[in-house]
């Protein structure tokens, strides 16, 4: 340990006075493999917590792109065609199947099933189902793995979406994306690790949806925002050339290298290092965000400057298109440039009222600019090692919407019990429909899949067993998938 | 559809990463290893590997070792050792098999036990297998035993000794040949206290003063200064608000404000700074309604279990939320009190701490019958200052209104004759209707308006959600009493109408009415409605609704649809359509889901009863001759009159209003808990903590492992009992676990290290008995936080150095023996404090409702559905104490959590200090330290100094409260130089550089220079590291 502290120091006195000593210093502890349990241990360990590590066996996937469809989109409705529902539309349930269940609006006595004014076509050689709404997804359905069979604990929006994010609907724990890249590290020199991108109306969660819980701060997502400067406090303030600000972090570094020769503490280093990488994410954001160098086929493909035909969006605004598909080109943008998990947010799903015109609107967002991204990936040679994942938090019920208060019978409540999700890339078997429902869409009849499932399967893409990716906190092993998670081989490539 | 679920708490102990937490446990097992051969070397392996299955939930094979008369009693199948023979024993054969008997079993995920491991137990059999009587059970744990005072050590270097802290500490560095580091300089110790205590930069004149005091209690009235100064107070408010995680909002998806919620930040600032006394600190928060005659202010203490989330969100069953909230008040209790994680034994016994799944419910017991409601307490500070003032200006406001009121009642009773003789002169004319002259009519839904040939309109096209009709019209009437409504069925209309929806019926949401001379309506044109009649108005929707001024009821025809309705609305008396022949009707239609009118028909009305709208008793009195009335009579008469006046009500109701407000008592009310005294709940066991699945019914109680709880009656056991339990004497932990924290602010980290863990998972005391003797001191010092911060901060240990030692890297990198002081980052909250000081921008101002400095919008915007605005505070609150900022559990200020503030969702015993590219991005460029830097330009210039270096070393010494050495200057000077030299040619940029902090008479050239170099001295290590 002294010798690493030594080493450090060394390479640190004799580079730093060019203001590159903290970009040679990363580098050595990287070099060093600083991130061994041993290294771990050591007091200088934290200077690039983002450092890659190993994992525990040879991943499939480097980067995730997690497209979270806050709010919840109906499952009934997009991915899981349920012909005996329409057979079924305004007839009651048979009580023994509502007795025990809990509802969030929906009034059970006198509720009936509601049929779906959707299509249903089979796409791709795999012949998978997928709705009207849905065309260009259709035009990727064999990279694609639809699974059916998804189920929660959780009927509330934000509980629901902590489950989705932090394996448990509980508060002050970590989210995929920084259980990830603390496990893992990044890639990326001159970006977070973890980046979180929204579009249109705030998520219930908001900002605990990127927090990361009881792990240190730099693994928790960096907001990347859709106006202004793309991070926060990226831009140096106004009067202030690039110059001078290089010429202060020089100056600075110099004065904090005087300050350590004093007090040899290494986290005066690591402070030098996070200043300079501030610097480099200052000129690495901007041109993250500059789509000038696309080409206008990509931004067609991406339906870039489409504009709603429908109104709806549940009031997040026509800019909504544009914004949505954006955030689908960064996320490929970011993971070429080694972003770990790219989480973007999208929470205008949760139809419980004007389900079709709000379905139109929203699928007809999502759908191009989403497939877009799988083939795009695809086209990179990224698409093995990228993992997409379209999921809500829960689905919607089969049952119509019948609250007080309202005279017609027009959207879905919240439903734990039963929905869909799809996964592409990221050494998943596409072409796959996995899982079913009942007859109505209710509950899964074949190859259940709990969200801890599907996160413990996720970490193994990564070469992670997620029964041994923990952090103790308050003397208890904590991990992603709190006390479930099953890995589902048949979804590995 | 059930799924194997695998607790974590038994799962995955691969320690990635985890740096400090773990090295420091290797590090405390080194500094204080027992014997090979020992039991404490085993125990942890048992706790750690065995419990499981063989501990207190269960014990396969009748095995346990959590008990050492089961333990030596062996399982089913005997003995599992034979003492001094290792290799002959059952458990070395099982933990070294690589069969499928395997100990632990081949399928765990932690794996073998490693060869450590196994060598350790092997030395313990080989060594005689000896357990002692009264280890191996929990309860022999360090933690749950009974203090005892230890007396401080000898040590060899007297001298060094300024208390007893320090024999404890010296004694066990002179043990391992370590020399304590030399006292920190003086300027050092100054920022280090202003820092700890305050949290703030000491001034210059404070540090050049204690510098220069040779007297040899300075440092002791360095410390009494600071501990009295009310910024104290505020200092460790603040650490306490972590742990109460506090917040100004509900948590969950609605967050909804709680303006209230600094009520309670303001009673731990006070109580802070009054030194309230920790047990009494600790009962009044837990228990203050229970206390006997308890005032306003123990109750707003309760609000500490107040500040759990509430969620709002659509369709919650708020039992679950309710029962979420007591789950919340028992962990946060045991971690802040207790050290330990009571949370485990939720859903089952805690596997390593004893604490039962029954005992966990039994605490729950405490909290359930704990109320959420609200109290009343007197106002302070701005508020009551606003109170004062508003009452000041409705006294002097009645004032001048009261007689105004009076002379309106006065002229109106005057006028009551003559109006008696113009209703009796009135012949009682026949009620007609008429037509009129339609000219316009607009929809401002888009709707298509047909007129039809029977001077009716009829609606068609598109049917928006919601309308309003516009209709312009003349009539040659010279008078005119009131109009008529005529909603007539059509064959186009579903239903046949005559409204819009499916089963045509509509709702005429407000009738609103003009008359004016010319084409052109102003709104004192309008003509008051006062009565209305239909022949028929659905339930719930009577025509009068449409002149109620309500736009969500009105007028409705539901079950009586597919034929003609009308409705009659009057004005009182007449419209003098003489004089304005010009009439707007407005149709407002705004119940929504389309209900709007199909088809219709508008008549003006003239004559009718004069009498109309006149309610019986008035029409009684009216009849009786005037001459014979009573004084009751004439006073109903009176009465009525002047209640039709409009503008004598509106001046009555504004005396009331102002009346109430001068009245008003000068209280608000807070958020509380009080304990439910009717319908008070039973608590049960909750099956796996399920609120939906209650088992056994048990009584408030603590756990068994602790002292014996005392209650002040058999009857009935109260949260009281369990606050005067917390702090009895007899109890050992929650003394244990509150002086830790006070240390740990003091120095960076606590006496056991695992700040919310005081149990065997938890690690050890590395000083044990230091930790037991400052116990004892906090009890023999009336349990005074101050006192306890004195006696700490007076130690010669507190005073070291914090230079890091590298000789000692490999021996104690992370010094744990306290062989010197630690440096830290300080808080976020105190990132910004020390910013705004040393610019001169920071406000004095302590306590008060929470404000709201520059933030960006659309951090606002990402809460739920947008639903929150941040309106930025003007003036002072704009630089108010990091503290004071509203905390919003969804969208909270990003410079503070980007600085590791916690997120109030969770009680927060140890924050960390991370060191990332976005802190470093807000030092540099946000708004608030960009406004600092400038501000800190303009107090820099104007300095009287002689030269650049003076000045540039003086600013300097602002942010690091010693003097600068001048090759410490120099690399400024040559950013000012630079920085010069480039503004020379950049005039706009200057101007935009410097923002409105330019000194008069200095050139913004010479500003924009300062504003560039002080940026980059706010950004220095040390300012930002509490050393």
């Amino acid at each position: 340990m002294h010798k690493l502290i030594e080493q450090n120091r060394r390479e640190f006195l004799t580079t730093a006075a060019s203001g590159l000593g903290a970009v040679a210093l990363a580098g050595a502890m990287e070099a060093d493999g600083l991130l061994t349990s041993t290294a771990a241990a050591s007091p200088v360990g934290d200077i690039n917590p983002l450092a890659i590590k190993p994992p525990h066996f040879a991943p499939k996937a480097k980067s995730c792109i997690f497209i979270f469809m806050a709010g919840a989109p109906s499952h009934i409705d997009l991915f899981d065609p349920k012909p005996k529902l329409n057979e079924l539309h305004g007839q009651k349930l048979p009580e023994s199947m509502v007795k025990n269940v809990r509802f969030a609006f929906l009034k059970k006595d006198t509720a009936t099933l509601m049929g779906s004014k959707r299509t249903f076509t089979p796409y791709g050689e795999c012949g998978m189902e997928l709705c009207d709404l849905l065309p260009h997804l259709g035009s990727v359905a064999d990279d694609l793995l639809l699974v059916r069979g998804m189920h929660t604990d959780q009927f509330n929006h934000h509980p629901g979406q902590l489950l989705m994010q932090c394996g448990r609907a509980a508060f002050g724990l970590p989210c995929m994306g920084s259980w990830l890249t603390y496990g893992l590290g990044s890639e990326s020199k001159n970006l977070p690790g973890y980046v979180v991108l929204t579009a249109g109306r705030g998520s219930s969660g908001g900002a605990t949806l990127w927090q990361s819980g009881f792990l240190p701060s730099v693994y928790s997502g960096v907001l990347f925002r859709n106006q202004g400067e793309p991070v926060l406090n990226l831009k140096t303030p106004e009067g202030i050339p690039q110059a001078l600000q290089r010429k202060g972090l020089d100056v600075l570094g110099r004065a904090n290298q005087a300050r350590f020769e004093e007090m040899h503490d290494p986290e005066i280093a690591s402070r030098i290092a996070s200043y300079e990488l501030a610097f480099r994410m200052q000129a690495a954001a901007p041109e993250l965000i500059d789509l000038s160098n696309e080409t206008q086929a990509t931004v067609d493909a991406y339906g870039l400057e489409r504009k709603p035909e429908s109104k709806g969006g549940r009031g997040g605004g026509p800019d909504q298109y544009r914004a949505f598909a954006n955030n689908c080109l960064l996320a490929r943008r970011m993971v070429e440039r080694g972003v770990r998990f790219v989480n973007i947010i999208h929470a205008s799903w949760d139809h419980h009222s004007n389900l079709d015109t709000e379905l139109e609107f929203n699928a007809g967002m999502a759908d191009q600019p989403v497939a877009a991204l799988i083939k795009d990936l695809k086209q990179r040679g990224l698409l093995d090692e990228t993992l997409v994942v379209w999921a809500g938090e829960f689905g919607r019920t089969p049952l119509g919407e019948n609250r007080d208060g309202r005279d017609m019978v027009t959207g879905r409540d919240h439903h734990p019990f039963g929905f869909s999700i799809f996964l592409a890339g990221g050494g998943i078997k596409g072409g796959q429909v996995y899982g079913e429902t009942d007859e109505i869409g209710w509950a899964p009849v074949k190859d259940p899949v709990h969200i801890n499932d599907f996160q413990a399967t996720l970490l193994h893409l990564f070469g992670m067993d997620h029964l041994r990716l923990t952090h103790r906190f308050q003397g208890r092993d904590f991990r992603l998938t709190d006390v479930g998670g099953n890995v589902i081989d048949a979804w590995l490539a | 559809m059930q799924r194997e679920r695998r607790p974590a708490c038994q799962t995955g102990c691969i320690r990635l990463l985890v740096g400090i937490l773990l090295l420091s446990a290797a590090g405390a097992a080194r500094a204080q290893d027992p014997p090979e051969g020992d039991f404490s070397r085993v125990q942890p392996i048992f706790v750690e590997r065995c419990y499981e299955c063989h501990g207190p939930d269960q014990q396969e094979s009748g095995l346990r070792f959590d008990r050492r008369d089961k333990a030596l009693a062996g399982g089913d199948s005997g003995a599992w050792f034979v003492p001094g023979k290792a290799a002959e024993s059952e458990i070395v054969r099982r933990i070294t098999s690589d069969d499928y008997d395997r100990m632990p079993p081949p399928d765990d995920p932690k794996g073998p036990l490693s060869a450590e491991q196994i060598a350790t137990i092997e030395a313990w059999i080989d060594a005689g297998a000896k357990w002692p009587e009264g280890k191996g059970t929990l309860s022999s744990h360090w933690a749950f035993q009974p203090i005892e005072r230890p007396e401080p050590p000898a040590v060899k270097n007297e001298s060094w000794v300024r208390n007893p802290i320090d024999r404890f500490v010296l004694s066990k560095l002179e043990k391992q040949g370590i020399a304590p580091s030399p006292e920190a300089d003086r300027a050092t110790l100054i920022k280090r206290l202003s820092y700890d205590l305050l949290g703030l930069p000491p001034s210059v004149e404070e540090v050049d003063a204690f510098v220069d005091d040779n007297s040899p209690d300075a440092y002791e009235r360095l410390v009494d200064r600071l501990l009295d100064s009310p910024r104290f107070g505020e200092r460790f408010a603040r650490h306490w608000l972590d742990k109460a995680r506090y917040a100004d909002s509900d948590g969950y998806e609605k967050d909804r404000p709680r303006p209230d919620a600094w009520r309670y930040r303001d009673w731990v600032i006070s109580a802070v700074n009054a030194d309230m006394p920790l047990d009494q600190f600790t009962i009044e928060q837990l228990a203050g309604d229970l206390l006997p005659d308890a005032t306003p202010m123990q109750q707003l203490a309760t609000a500490f279990h107040r500040q759990t989330l509430t969620n709002t969100e659509g369709g919650t069953d708020q039992e679950e939320f309710r029962v979420a909230a007591i789950f919340d008040r028992v962990a946060t209790t045991g971690t802040v009190w207790l050290g330990l994680t009571v949370g485990c034994a939720q859903c089952h016994s805690h596997k390593y701490d004893p604490i039962a799944h029954r005992e966990y419910y039994q605490l729950f017991a405490f909290y359930n019958n704990g109320d959420e409601t609200t109290t009343d307490v007197p106002l302070v500070g701005d508020p009551l200052i606003k109170w004062q003032r508003d009452k000041r200006a409705a006294e002097r406001k009645l004032a001048d209104l009261a007689p105004k009121l009076e002379k309106r009642r006065a002229e109106l009773a005057a006028e009551v004759p003559a109006w008696e003789a113009e209703l009796k002169a009135a012949e009682s004319e026949p009620l007609a209707e008429h037509p009129i002259e339609l000219v316009d009519a607009k929809s401002s839904g888009g709707a298509e308006i047909k007129r039809l040939s029977d001077g009716s309109y009829l609606i068609a096209g598109k049917n928006p959600d919601k309308d309003k009709l516009t209709i312009t019209a003349r009539t040659d009437l010279p008078k005119v009493s009131g109009f008529r409504i005529e909603t007539l069925a059509h064959d186009s209309l579903g239903g046949k109408g005559p409204g819009r929806t499916g089963h045509g019926n509509f709702v005429l949401g407000e009738l609103r009415v003009f008359a004016a001379a010319e084409q052109k309506f102003k709104p004192e044109d309008r003509v008051v409605l006062k009565t209305a009649e239909a022949d028929y108005g659905q339930d719930g929707f009577p025509p009068e609704k449409a002149i109620d001024g309500d736009e969500k009821t009105g007028w409705a025809v539901g079950g009586q649809t597919g034929r003609d309705h009308h409705a009659q609305f009057f004005a009182t008396g007449h419209i003098d359509t003489k004089k304005a022949p010009w009439l707007q009707l407005v149709l407002s239609q705004n119940y929504g889901g389309g209900h709007t009118l199909g088809r219709f028909r508008i008549m003006a009305l003239t004559g009718g009863d004069p009498l109309r709208g006149i309610p019986q008793n008035v029409r009684d009195v009216l009849a009786v001759a005037a001459d014979k009335r009573d004084a009751r009579q004439q006073q109903t008469l009176v009465d009525y009159y002047l209640g039709r006046d409009e503008q004598l009500a509106k001046l009555a109701d504004e005396v009331k209003q102002l009346k109430d407000r001068a009245s008003a008592e000068p209280v608000m009310q807070v958020r509380v808990i009080s304990q439910r005294e009717k319908d008070r709940r039973t608590s049960h066991i909750l099956d796996r903590g399920d609120f939906l699945s209650p088992a056994e019914e048990v009584q408030p109680g603590t756990p068994a492992v602790l002292s014996p709880l005392e209650p002040r009656s058999t009857e009935r056991t109260d949260r009281l009992d369990l606050a005067h339990w917390l702090v009895d004497p007899a109890n050992p932990l929650p003394r244990r676990v509150l002086v830790n924290q006070i240390w740990s602010h003091l120095f960076g980290r606590g006496i056991v290290r695992t700040m919310n863990d005081f149990g065997v998972r938890g690690e050890p005391p590395t000083h044990p008995q230091l930790l037991d003797w400052l116990a004892c001191e906090l009890a023999a010092r009336s349990w005074s936080r101050k006192q306890l911060i004195r006696l700490i901060v007076g130690s010669a240990t507190y005073r070291q150095s914090s230079a890091v030692r590298e000789e000692l890297a490999e021996v104690d990198p992370l010094n744990n023996l306290f062989y010197r002081q630690n440096r830290f980052r300080i808080e976020g909250e105190i990132v910004r404090d020390l910013a705004l000081e040393v610019s001169g921008l920071l406000s004095d101002k302590i306590g008060g409702p929470s404000v709201f400095p520059p933030m960006p919008a659309d951090v606002a915007a990402l809460s739920y559905a947008g639903n929150f605005k941040w309106k930025e505070s003007e003036g002072e609150d704009r630089y108010r104490r990091g503290m004071y900022t509203f905390f919003k559990r969804t969208a909270p200020h990003p410079n503070l959590l980007t600085f590791d503030c916690p997120d109030a969702n969770t009680t927060c015993v140890e924050r960390r200090a991370s060191n990332t590219p976005l802190q470093a991005l807000t030092m540099l460029n946000n708004e608030t330290f960009v406004e600092a830097s400038q501000a800190m330009a303009h107090r820099a210039l104007e300095l009287p100094a002689a030269d650049d270096h003076q000045r540039l070393a003086r600013a300097m010494q602002w942010c690091i409260a010693r003097t600068p050495g001048a090759k410490e200057v120099a690399p400024f000077a040559e950013l000012l130089s630079e920085s010069r030299q480039y503004y020379a040619q950049h005039a706009d940029e200057a101007k935009t550089a410097v923002g409105a902090y330019r000194p008069d008479g200095v050139p913004a050239e010479e500003a924009a220079a300062w504003v560039a170099t002080m940026r980059m001295m706010m950004n220095l290590d040390e300012f930002l590291t509490r050393e």
